[in-house]
């Protein structure tokens, strides 16, 4: 069995051929079809056209043909992602019967690397949430305790990882939904520089903050996929034509001797969780002893950093979710031949959208209506572009900087599905980096004394300086790892022996 | 009570503005790589990019933007160093994001001109119609909703969609308050739509077929009391596309608005749509509660900047304006102004210059395009050019020069090769249609009417010229009116001694 090793390692053993693409794939679905049912990571298998690529990647393997590093490794894809042929929900229901017509960039780039797609992974609702319990297909659980939460927007990817029903997994992240997932599920997530890996094909929540990126269960893994799928694209306007950063030899290169690494005084503190902000502390204990500097920075406009985005992203989505109309694609409601195109529009959306998306919806209508323009959408860029400054400011005496990911471990499914604003709260230090658009990443740093669930360690580099991150991180997992004896997903329950 | 135009112009002046939408001739849409051919089969002209596909995303046509700023230089707008797109958020169902692309408060060009002239009472007159904007979006989709009486969507069993125009690439010319028109709005509106469309064509940017709806016109009218010094309430008429329908719908609007306010009623700011029968208008969506579009920047673009070198590149290749070129070639070729109008007009004016530009004698190029072949095209309502070649035209008017032609003969040539006969020379040579210049051959046949008419014959060698008429018309009788009747003229009275 390979499943628990590092997508780095079963690369290695499909390049010596000690095991096949199709077999390491099969593994995999076994272990699907062992915890899913528990964990509901996965909305679709499409196990019949993944094991048909793994069988095409063995046959060129066999036939000498030189193949990418990751050739033959298996990948979970978050569901916001166009698959050509394959279910995309968004975990909506009004996407539903939808098979896109064409890939996603990514996924062309996953293909053409020989990664073997498994599935589309669970999330919430158009990527809009911090626990997968908006979607419309039932939450996801945590593989460190099914009663609680894995973090989301993508949560079904990161849980994926976490319970070695793939190495390697694809997100997206708008405000946190790559890095709050990896940090409650005890793996790593990369967010990184807007522009830098192509939007297109990804199904839009907010476009000015969305961005694609790598998860995986270590640092070395992450950088791996993270180098598969970055990379300008002149499909994606807002797509960065500069070459990608070398983030695999950052994050191999373990030495970050004299490195300035600054943290954010604002993003600790008051709704931190005591073991959350302790296992930070050590980590930073850590970073010295690896001969890093620790300087302070403030970063002040951090402060309004969640409001704006409440305005931004609802804005935004309003506009990006008005095609969901039932004209061309998806649900169609109410069609019975005596209602008008405007009253099924109406009803499909109604029926079809769930509550958090309408209230975005709502709210980013009401944002962008005339009169209240300057006040709220208005208003909001110009704090983006303060903290933008503060980015800037603080890249100025550090290299990169760092903070808690979440301020909470996991917390139990339902306990602030009534309560909006508390979860949104749990997208505090995550969200200044998307606004900035620049890169972060969440490594796990320890187990919170208080439950004994992961905590995720947030590293921020300026844009395109996204092998920063890779090369802290990499790091700072090498002296964790060898503190603990052990990586920290060997602390957490094993699913399918419990059964 | 009920006024006339002329009745009403004496009581109301009216406020005048024109927005024009110009369909760009770019091989791909606006956004994305689809073919923009006009008449292709429904929806196979279409991609994920132009049918808002979820996930898709726009890229912007460089050649548009290149359009764009050849109209906006071409109307002496100033290029903005920096625009941008913006999102116009409703929804419809022939818009496949429900929302359109469209420039709003950065647009590509702004602050231009154009000069116009109409004949007035008081002679040639010329208008400087000001231009606002000239902005860059893309159009939307085609509903055709079957069933029902009037083809319009209430009362329509159901509705068909084409996307194969949406995304095409749509330039919109917004013009500034036209003040001042008095009674000369209706051809001041006709006059600056045909001199924008000149100007495209020139460009060589758009199509510009009206009737194909590649330039369409919204105009824009209110009016209020001569003097009164307040703005009225206007109407928009949309999407006009003939010259002589703008000209009749700002005509019928003005009647309209006129005799509501002189009855005591008020006029209703509202989307009226243009009927050809009638030339009057009717209301369409009513516009008093002010839509809200909910604009914002565009996040999936980036801002349009163009290098400024670029933009001194273009300006360096416009073309002729219209206007200087019109007054150039009517120099050239000593044109009296009813002729000129009368070959722009008839949109011949390419047409001619290229026939003179081959060589042929511009005067005859002008009478053969504007009277024979503009009189059988008119009759089968196509275009001359569509006809017969300026090629073929020109070598018809060298063989009448070179006397090889009678225009008799000529007119004979061109309807044979209208008739499919082939090129000038194949119809003169199937037809037998040359001119008998042969002196052997005409001085064999004087010599058979003298033998024939004797007596005649005497008379004009008694110094009797004007009996030489019979002889004359014998020889050309004789030689089927081949023949150069001045030329036989000539050789009859010196074989009569005359």
């Amino acid at each position: 069995m390979m499943i628990r090793e590092s997508a780095a390692s079963m690369a290695a053993a499909l390049a010596s051929k000690e095991i096949s693409a199709v077999d390491l794939a099969n593994q995999h679905y076994d272990q699907i079809t062992a915890v899913d049912k528990d964990v509901h990571a996965f909305l679709y298998l499409d196990k019949e056209g993944a094991l048909a690529h793994a069988a095409e990647v063995d046959k060129k393997r066999a036939a000498g043909e030189k193949l990418s590093p990751l050739a033959g490794v298996p990948l979970a894809l978050k569901d916001v992602l166009t698959q050509k042929g394959i279910p995309t929900t968004c975990g909506s229901k009004i996407l539903e019967g939808w098979r896109p017509p064409y890939d996603s960039t990514v996924v062309t780039k996953l293909k053409s690397a020989g990664i073997v797609i498994l599935g589309k992974t669970n999330m919430d609702e158009f990527a809009m949430g911090s626990s997968t319990e908006n979607s419309a297909f039932g939450p996801t659980k945590n593989p460190w305790d099914l009663t609680r939460i894995p973090g989301g927007s993508g949560g079904g990817s990161s849980a994926s990882l976490a319970a070695y029903e793939a190495p390697l997994a694809i997100g997206t992240d708008t405000g946190g939904s790559i890095r709050q997932p990896a940090a409650v599920t005890g793996t790593v997530g990369v967010k990184p520089t807007y522009g830098g890996v192509s939007r297109y094909g990804l199904v839009a929540f907010s476009s000015s903050l969305d961005q694609a990126g790598p998860c995986a269960r270590s640092v070395l893994d992450t950088a791996l996929l993270h180098q598969v799928i970055a990379g300008f694209d002149p499909k994606d306007s807002t797509s960065i034509n500069q070459n990608v950063p070398d983030v695999v030899a950052a994050a191999k290169k373990q030495d970050i001797k004299g490195m300035k690494i600054g943290v954010v005084k604002q993003l600790s503190g008051n709704g931190y969780q005591k073991g959350v902000e302790n296992k930070f502390k050590e980590s930073l204990d850590e970073l010295v002893k690896l001969g890093a500097e620790i300087v302070e920075v403030s970063c002040p406009n951090f402060e309004y950093a969640l409001a704006a985005y409440y305005l931004i992203a609802p804005s935004e989505c309003s506009s990006n979710l008005a095609r969901f109309d039932s004209i061309r694609f998806g649900l169609r409601v109410g069609d019975d031949g005596s209602k008008s195109a405007e009253e099924v529009m109406n009803l499909t959306r109604a029926a079809g959208f769930g509550r958090e998306v309408k209230r975005r919806i709502i709210l980013g209508t009401y944002a962008l209506s005339s009169g209240y323009y300057d006040a709220y959408y208005g208003s909001a860029q110009k704090v983006r572009t303060l903290i933008k400054r503060d980015f800037e400011s603080a890249f100025t005496k550090c290299d990169v900087l760092v903070s808690p990911t979440a301020p909470t471990t996991a917390f139990k499914i339902g306990e602030k599905t009534n309560d909006p604003l508390a979860m949104y709260l749990n997208d505090i230090a995550t969200i200044p980096v998307n606004m900035a658009g620049i890169g972060g990443m969440s490594l796990p740093c320890g187990l919170a004394e208080e439950d004994n669930l992961p905590v995720g360690f947030q590293i921020m580099s300026p844009a395109m300086k996204d092998d920063r991150m890779y090369l802290v991180g990499g790091a700072l997992e090498a002296t964790l790892n060898n503190k603990w004896g052990k990586p920290i997903l060997d602390f957490a329950p094993n699913l399918a022996a419990s059964k | 009570m009920s006024l006339n135009y002329e009745q009403a112009v004496k009581k109301y002046e009216p406020t005048l503005g024109l927005e024009v939408h110009v369909e760009l001739n770019t091989k791909s849409k606006m956004f994305c790589g689809c073919a923009t051919e006009f008449g292709a089969q429904p929806n196979t002209q279409t991609c994920p990019v132009c049918l808002g596909l979820p996930g898709s995303l726009p890229v912007v046509n460089k050649k548009a933007i290149e359009s764009t700023i050849l109209i906006g230089l071409a109307l002496n707008c100033s290029i903005a160093p920096y625009s941008r797109f913006a999102r116009k958020n409703y929804f419809y169902p022939d818009m496949p994001k429900n929302f359109q692309t469209s420039q709003y408060d950065e647009p590509i060009c702004v602050n231009g001109y154009l000069d116009v002239e109409i004949d007035t009472d008081d002679g040639s007159k010329s208008f400087r119609v000001e231009i606002e904007r000239v902005h860059m979006e893309e159009d939307t989709g085609k509903s055709l909703h079957v069933g029902g009486s009037t083809g319009r969507i209430h009362g329509a069993d159901y509705s068909l969609l084409d996307y194969n125009r949406a995304g095409i690439p749509l330039v919109e010319i917004v013009t500034k308050i036209i003040p001042n028109t008095g009674k000369y709005a209706p051809q001041v509106a006709r006059a600056y739509v045909a001199s924008l469309r000149d100007i495209l064509r020139g460009l060589k940017v758009s199509d510009v077929k009206m009737e194909q709806g590649s330039l369409r016109c919204d105009v824009n009218l209110s009016l209020s009391e001569i003097n009164s010094g307040k703005l009225g309430t206007r109407s928009e008429t949309k999407n006009v596309n003939s010259l002589r329908s703008v000209e009749r719908a700002v005509n019928g609007e003005f009647v309209r608005q006129a005799n509501r306010l002189a009855s005591g009623e008020r006029i209703i700011q509202e989307t009226r749509h243009f009927l050809e029968e009638s030339g009057q208008t009717r209301p369409g969506r009513s516009k008093e509660q002010a839509e809200d579009y909910r604009y914002f920047p565009e996040p999936d673009l980036v801002p349009v900047i163009p290098d400024s070198k670029w933009i001194e590149e273009l300006r360096k290749s416009l073309p002729e304006k219209p206007a200087d070129r019109r007054k150039r070639l009517q120099q050239a070729w000593s044109v009296p102004d009813k002729e000129m109008s009368a070959m722009v007009n008839a949109e011949l004016l390419d047409t001619v210059e290229e026939t003179v530009l081959l060589g042929a004698d511009p005067t005859r190029a002008r009478s053969w395009w504007l009277g024979e072949i503009s009189r059988i095209a008119n009759d089968r309502t196509v275009f001359p050019t569509e006809l017969i070649s300026v090629k073929d035209v020109y070598q018809i008017i060298t063989l009448i020069n070179q006397g090889e032609l009678t225009d008799k003969l000529a007119r004979q040539v061109v309807e044979g090769v209208i008739a499919g006969e082939g090129s000038p020379a194949d119809v003169i040579l199937k037809r037998g249609l040359k001119v008998v210049s042969d002196d052997s051959q005409l001085m064999k046949a004087i010599a058979d009417a003298i033998a024939a008419a004797p007596e005649t014959a005497d008379r004009v060698r008694g110094g009797n010229i004007p009996a030489a008429g019979a002889l004359i018309g014998a020889v050309m009788k004789a030689t089927g009116g081949q023949a150069d009747a001045a030329k036989v003229r000539e050789l009859l009275l010196k074989h009569l001694g005359q």
